[in-house]
């Protein structure tokens, strides 16, 4: 159920941002808080401690332009900055899925190959 | 892509200073806000909802800095950051830096001094289009031994139908009577084919050139001249074209002026200041009539076709000669072996210069390496006292790529600095240093500080500053973050790889200016043997005073043109020298007589034919002719050996004499069984130029000693002497000895001169003294110059020892305060510094000793008189860098002598 905390840091930023996409994706517009939450809750201990980290990936996201920010009123009306999935970056969340899901695809395959006995 | 967009941002960011900081506070705060609230509503107390909250989020600075990086560029901005305390650095020690930022420009200075001279002649030799086209002929009897014996008219035909070049031309460089204006002057002038700037490939800025394939059989009525003549004589003025001049009291029209910054190339200054070119066909009068045979003594220069390689062409020509030998076998006898060699342009021009120049740029790049290495032992040494500093910053989370580019901004700035003030201070003294830079050398107008020269100027300061600063940057960053905080901010065992490096570093610089030293002293010698050589004959008080007689094309308007006509207007010039106050004796030779003071031009080999000894169709040796009055011979103190010297009864219309020297005798008399026969009596016979046979038989009379007539270097070359009562010349030098004036002298003669002809000009009075010193003044400028890199080298090393003995008492200060503390003699101290001394300087001689006999040996072609293994030089030069590394130790020794060991051991 964890995912293993030994991940080197690339490889957690990169499957980060994907989770951030994804997220964006289903719940709309959010600000940095509940995108934290959101993952935390999906992703068990990946994003338990650390949570700032998530704010230089945003910026990078914004630059990069798969997604895009302006200033917003939160939940209890304080001042809260808001991040919506562009155009961008809806191309490239459809991609990346389909990217994970064909490997993910190979590797249980490989996985099945070794169970049974080739002739 | 996403990268590149990414990277745009940040620049612009960068740029504009616009910075997302506040924003991300205003999310961490509202972050914190929302986390804070959970917590309360979860159930903690407000203090513990705060600080669980913030554990939560993780360092605050840390992702404040990954934010910052995200939004700027790290890179720039740890640049600026490490140039800002670069130069606080350099500003907080300013002794320091002085010392070092002078060490550098002193080395990055005299290398691009140096460069800008090879630049300048090795590497761009030609300032004409395409000159990598350009090739010069030479035609060669390598069965005889004979070298460049000219090209006649039909075979220039052949080469100009030969589609092997666009152009070929003849030259001939010499000078001519300019009359007409105030004074008669003489020009130095360019006898040329048609052809001539075609084969430069210039134009001219006023009027035009001739055209190339003009076939005008003798020379053509005009002329082009050089812009400085054009302002010189005519004052620039515009109606220039058209204009007549008389040249040798012939009659020509300016037809065109050359630009203001063109040179002639040529191998002397002389020639590459030619005022004027007149063209010739060359077989018309006075010309002997084109036959194959008839070789003009003449240079030939071509340019190729345009994408020929000088080896295809080279084929090619080799083809043509083979075709042309079977077709006229008579006039191409086998045993001569006739060929045609051509060789760039470049090459020639240059040749001779290149060792001297390569020599100097290796002793220049050592004197380099040596300030190289001097700073670097500098950056090391000073480098540990900032181990405390390291190791804090290493401490507070500093990466150690991040310590190793602060230390290299650093040793780059200096390096940068230093460079730039090399440059500057050689920039500003250009004027003054070109003054010691020798006449003789090519291209000499053009050495300046250009843009290929900045360039390596700074790329050399560049490259030196990574190299050098890079180790001392990298040893210093590894550290033992222990240790060093501890306590020991100076010498423990983490730095002993560092004093072994230091250590080898001085020893390199030791070996360095050791062969330096030794190439030095080697050259010094060589030039002092060379200047100090037997001359053959006596130089002192006797100057020369060149003029020319008219040279026109219709022999018939000649005043001078037999020997007879001449010999009244020299006996009389003579005895009117003869009355100015001081002159003791006076006498007169042609140009080439002139000792060590002709070029090329004035001596060709002539066909010596010996009665009996040659038949006609052999090939006969050649031999160096001049031609000299009597009193010659006494006047520059050449002593005879057997026979006697030309009388006055010698005269046009009496038998022809001669007289030779031993080396002529020994070479071309060399009868029996190791005694040689007496050449006095015996007749030969003497191939004119230009094909003319003289028709009378020359006696030889005497016989003298050798002199260094044509290179100090060379003790005999044979020389005949003919007597020029009887052989008249057009290129004539006074030689005048006694209590004279050099300076006043030639406005003298010039009086005395002018009285009996007043057409005929006076230019280039010297004491024979001063040719000699011109004659040397390459090799003399070479070893001045190397002497010179190794006094710096010297002090360069000599800096170092001090420096490093100065360390190495430093670190071991506490040892030594232990030691006096327990009663050891201060005499005993000392001895210890300086033994430590002795041994750097003992592995430096060690190593340096290997170096220097490499060196030496590949030098010895620049040696004269002493072997590339002198031990005398080895030897002197040893015992001097002993002596300056133990004045060097001495200082540091003596303070090491005089601690106090109680101060000493308090101050840790």
């Amino acid at each position: 159920m964890c995912l293993p905390m030994k991940e080197k840091p690339d490889v957690l930023q990169g499957t980060l941002a994907l989770m951030v996409l994804k997220t964006l994706d289903v719940l709309g517009p959010q600000h940095g808080y509940g995108i934290a939450r959101r993952i935390e809750q999906i992703s068990g201990d990946v994003l338990a401690v650390n949570q700032g980290t998530l704010y230089p990936l945003l910026l990078k996201l914004e630059h990069e332009g798969s997604i895009a920010s302006e200033w917003g009123a939160s939940e209890n009306n304080r001042r809260a900055r808001f991040y919506r999935l562009t155009v961008t970056g809806r191309k490239q969340l459809q991609t990346e899925t389909r990217d994970w899901k064909q490997t993910a695809a190979i590797i249980a395959r490989f996985f099945e190959v070794k169970a049974e006995d080739l002739p | 892509m996403r990268f590149l967009r990414r990277f745009l941002i940040r620049l612009s960011n960068f740029a504009t200073r616009r910075s997302a900081d506040q924003r991300l506070q205003d999310e961490i705060a509202e972050h914190l806000a929302l986390q804070i609230e959970e917590n309360l509503s979860a159930g903690m107390v407000p203090a513990e909802a705060r600080r669980q909250a913030r554990l939560k989020l993780g360092a605050a600075e840390a992702i404040r800095e990954d934010h910052h990086a995200e939004q700027s560029l790290p890179f720039v901005e740890n640049l600026f950051q490490d140039l800002r305390f670069a130069v606080r650095m350099l500003l907080r020690s300013p002794g320091f830096s002085l010392i070092v930022i002078a060490t550098i420009a002193l080395g990055v200075g005299a290398t691009t001094a140096i460069y800008s001279v090879i630049d300048a002649t090795l590497l761009h030799p030609l300032p004409y289009p395409h000159p990598s086209e350009m090739v010069r002929l030479e035609a060669n009897l390598p069965g005889v031994g004979a070298h460049d014996i000219g090209i006649s008219i039909p075979e220039l035909k052949d080469l100009q139908n030969s589609g092997i070049f666009q152009y070929v031309s003849l030259s001939f460089y010499g000078t001519n009577n300019l009359t007409g204006s105030t004074q008669p002057a003489s020009i130095s002038s360019k006898s040329v084919s048609p052809s001539y700037f075609a084969v430069l490939g210039v134009n001219a800025q006023l009027g035009r050139t001739w055209d190339p394939h003009d076939a005008t059989p003798g020379f053509l009525p005009d002329v082009v001249i050089s812009d400085g003549l054009w302002k010189r004589e005519f004052g620039a003025d515009p109606h220039i074209l058209g204009k007549s001049l008389r040249l040798d009291n012939d009659v020509y029209h300016v037809m065109g002026v050359m630009p203001a910054g063109f040179r002639d190339q040529g191998q002397t200054s002389d020639e590459r200041s030619t005022d004027m070119w007149a063209a010739a066909g060359f077989y018309g009068d006075p010309a002997p009539p084109p036959m194959r045979s008839t070789r003009f003594p003449f240079e030939a220069v071509a340019r190729l076709q345009p994408g020929l390689s000088p080896e295809a062409a080279q084929g090619r020509l080799d083809a043509l000669v083979a075709s042309l030998k079977k077709q006229y076998p008579a006039d191409y006898p086998s045993q001569g072996a006739w060929t045609i060699h051509l060789t760039p342009l470049a090459e020639t021009l240059v040749g001779k210069v290149r060792q001297s120049l390569i020599l100097l740029f290796g002793a220049v790049a050592l004197v380099l390496l040596i300030s190289c290495v001097n700073v670097a032992n500098l950056l090391l040494a000073r480098a540990s006292a900032r181990g405390r500093e390291m190791a804090v910053r290493q401490a507070l989370g500093a990466a150690r790529t991040r310590l190793i580019s602060q230390l290299l901004t650093e040793s780059l700035l200096l390096f940068v600095l230093g460079g730039i003030t090399g440059v500057a201070v050689l920039f500003c003294a250009r004027k003054f240093l070109l003054q010691f830079v020798p006449e003789s050398l090519p291209r000499l107008n053009d050495i300046s500080i250009s843009w290929g020269v900045l360039a390596f100027a700074i790329v050399v300061s560049v490259a030196a500053g990574t190299i050098f600063g890079l180790a001392p940057a990298w040893l210093t960053s590894r550290l033992d973050l222990n240790a060093a905080l501890r306590q020991e901010g100076r010498g423990s065992n983490g730095s002993r790889k560092r004093s072994r490096l230091r250590h080898a570093l001085v020893i390199g610089e030791l070996a360095l200016s050791l062969v330096l030293m030794i190439a030095a002293g080697l050259l010094l010698r060589s030039f002092w043997d060379l200047f100090k050589v037997q001359l053959g004959f006596n130089p002192t008080r006797v100057v020369a005073i060149e003029t020319s007689l008219p040279n026109p094309n219709d022999p018939t308007t000649d005043i001078y043109h037999t020997a007879t006509q001449e010999a009244v207007l020299l006996r009389e010039v003579l005895r009117r020298n003869r009355t100015i106050p001081g002159v003791e004796e006076t006498a007169v030779s042609d140009r080439a007589a002139i000792p060590l003071g002709h070029s090329q031009n004035d001596r060709r080999g002539v066909p010596l034919f010996r009665e009996g000894q040659e038949a006609q169709s052999n090939q006969p040796p050649l031999i160096d002719t001049s031609t000299v009055s009597p009193e010659y011979f006494h006047v520059l103190g050449m002593t005879l050996l057997r026979g006697r010297l030309f009388v006055d009864q010698d005269a046009e219309n009496t038998p022809l004499v001669a007289v030779i020297n031993q080396a002529a005798a020994r070479v071309y008399w060399p009868g029996k069984d190791g005694k040689g026969e007496d050449p006095v009596g015996k007749r030969v016979h003497l191939l004119g130029r230009l094909g003319r046979a003289r028709p009378d038989w020359t006696t030889i009379v005497g016989v003298i000693a050798d002199a260094r007539t044509e290179s100090l270097a060379d003790a005999g070359t044979p020389q005949i002497y003919l007597d020029i009562y009887q052989r008249p010349a057009k290129f004539l030098a006074f030689y005048v000895r006694g209590q004279v004036d050099p300076a006043a002298i030639s406005a003298q003669v010039r009086t005395q001169l002018q009285a009996v002809d007043a057409e005929l000009p006076v230019f280039r009075a010297e004491t024979l003294n001063d040719v000699l010193a011109s004659s040397l003044s390459v090799r003399r400028f070479s070893m001045e110059m190397v002497a010179l890199f190794a006094a710096t080298a010297l002090l360069l090393a000599g800096l170092g020892i001090y420096g490093t003995i100065s360390f190495l008492v430093n670190e071991q200060s506490r040892e030594i305060a232990i030691r006096l503390a327990l009663g050891a003699q201060r005499s005993n101290i000392l001895r210890m510094v300086l033994r430590q001394g002795l041994t750097l300087a003992a592995a430096g001689t060690g190593v340096g000793m290997v170096g220097a006999l490499v060196v030496s040996h590949l030098m010895a072609g620049l040696l004269f008189g002493v072997s590339p293994y002198d031990l005398l030089t080895f030897a002197g030069v040893t015992v001097v860098l002993t002596a300056v590394a133990i004045a060097s130790s001495y200082i540091p020794a003596l303070r090491a002598m005089r601690l106090d060991p109680i101060t000493t051991l308090h101050a840790e």
